[in-house]
């Protein structure tokens, strides 16, 4: 019973979910890290009104469900649904991205301002070569449990129809509804779900020690 | 002409089926409650046992935090509601976003509370043994009171992540905030005026919580 669930042609297509999940996650936090940094900059020392607007997105759009720019992108903009879905991810992560940025930057020291600028470099020469740097490997641990919520939460997309590894998983439920078989393709997608995460983490752990630090 | 997403009938029509909305924010702010007290009592509980020195307890606690750390809310949830009848357990659409949403928000408050722990002194614990304390009365009395500055605006972080989070629910039927809009939207399909609304009352739960956080943390960087 359980053999029948799990025969190569069901676990390509949970594969195929499981790629739909990663192209959103990736798709949306590369496209997130350069509009966070943007707008984590501008929040830490842009002109008044950029860091005034830059605080009022990031604070509007932390303290509403990510599931409601999932559904508004769908149902509101004529996009196809998967390029809605990054889009959707993408809002909601910038956000995020910007306040890991602001607080990198706010842990990097004055005196690196300082002592690059009595250098000759310009204000944006400084930010890139001296400050950002420096912020980024403080940023590093809470970028990739970001990641990590990003990767989690793609599986509220389902809701909107699009079939990634949550989507596939519950497609397959319909089809092989015996209690070892359903118990089963839980365990096989937490599994999937946690062997990602959890090395991802792991990989990012390895990433923050202080070895790396002195480097 | 086409009505626009946002034309001021579907206002209107915002307005005057107005107990739709408020039935799910009662919904939202019941499950949120409800699941942050289970959060709490379980990060409590397994946040002591993670800073314990004893195996029996770290491990057990390391388990929770990084099984339900490391996979969706979304699965968890999906479990509750659509798994567990299977093995002839039918669960309420409340009980499933209580305990989906405590459970999984419950792993997050216990690495919160560990760090919490780990923060104090050693001395502390040990000045507490040399008063005649024992393990449980010095965590109690000692530990965890000097734990609360530092555990506080996470933890109140952590709810407004789970505020956000029981919309869950609107992905089985839970008739929360987002269920009923989003139905309610997808019965008539007045989806702008719908979606505003329910943003905005998301903010009205989420943004004081926030603000309250925010306010603790500067105080603490302006202390320290």
């Amino acid at each position: 019973m359980i053999g029948e669930l799990l025969q190569v042609q069901n676990l390509w297509f949970l594969a195929q979910g499981l790629g739909v999940t990663l192209l959103i996650s990736a798709g949306s936090l590369a496209l997130s890290f350069v509009f966070g940094t943007v707008l984590g900059v501008l929040r830490h020392g842009g002109p008044l009104v950029a860091a005034k607007a830059a605080g009022l997105y990031v604070e509007v759009v932390r303290n509403i469900p990510n599931l409601l720019f999932i559904l508004a992108v769908r149902f509101l903009t004529p996009l196809p649904p998967l390029v809605a879905a990054i889009v959707a991810f993408t809002i909601f992560t910038t956000a995020a991205v910007a306040e890991i940025v602001r607080g990198g930057l706010n842990s990097v020291p004055r005196g690196q301002w300082e002592a690059a600028r009595s250098q000759g470099f310009s204000t944006v020469g400084t930010l890139i070569h001296v400050i950002l740097p420096q912020a980024l490997r403080n940023m590093v641990p809470p970028l990739m449990s970001q990641a990590i919520t990003v990767i989690k939460d793609t599986s509220f997309v389902w809701v909107v129809g699009i079939e990634e590894l949550t989507g596939k998983g519950m497609i397959l439920m319909g089809m092989y509804a015996t209690l070892p078989q359903v118990f089963t393709l839980f365990t096989v997608l937490a599994l999937t779900y946690f062997l990602l995460n959890f090395g991802l983490s792991q990989w990012s752990r390895r990433w923050a020690t202080p070895r790396h630090q002195i480097a | 002409m086409n009505p626009g997403p946002f034309a001021l009938f579907k206002w209107e029509a915002v307005a005057a089926e107005w107990p739709v909305f408020a039935e799910g924010l009662a919904t939202t702010a019941l499950v949120s409650v409800l699941a942050l007290a289970l959060a709490l009592a379980l990060g409590l509980a397994f946040g002591m046992a993670g800073a314990s020195r004893s195996r029996v307890f770290r491990v057990p606690s390391r388990v929770y935090v990084e099984f339900f750390q490391n996979t969706p809310l979304v699965i968890q949830v999906f479990f509750l509601y659509n798994g567990l009848p299977y093995a002839g357990l039918v669960l309420p659409v409340l009980a499933v976003g209580v305990l989906g949403v405590g459970i999984y928000h419950g792993a997050y408050v216990a690495e919160i509370v560990r760090a919490g722990i780990a923060a104090v002194p050693l001395g502390q614990k040990e000045a507490a043994a040399s008063q005649g304390f024992n393990t449980w009365q010095s965590m109690v009395h000692v530990v965890l009171p000097q734990t609360r500055k530092l555990v506080l605006p996470p933890l109140a972080n952590q709810a407004v992540f789970l505020i956000k989070n029981t919309s869950v629910l609107a992905m089985v039927a839970g008739g929360d905030l987002m269920y009923q809009a989003d139905s309610w939207a997808s019965g008539n399909l007045y989806y702008g005026p719908a979606y505003v609304v329910t943003g905005l009352l998301y903010l009205a739960l989420c943004l004081p919580l926030s603000r309250w956080v925010r306010r603790m943390e500067k105080n603490q960087a302006v202390q320290a």
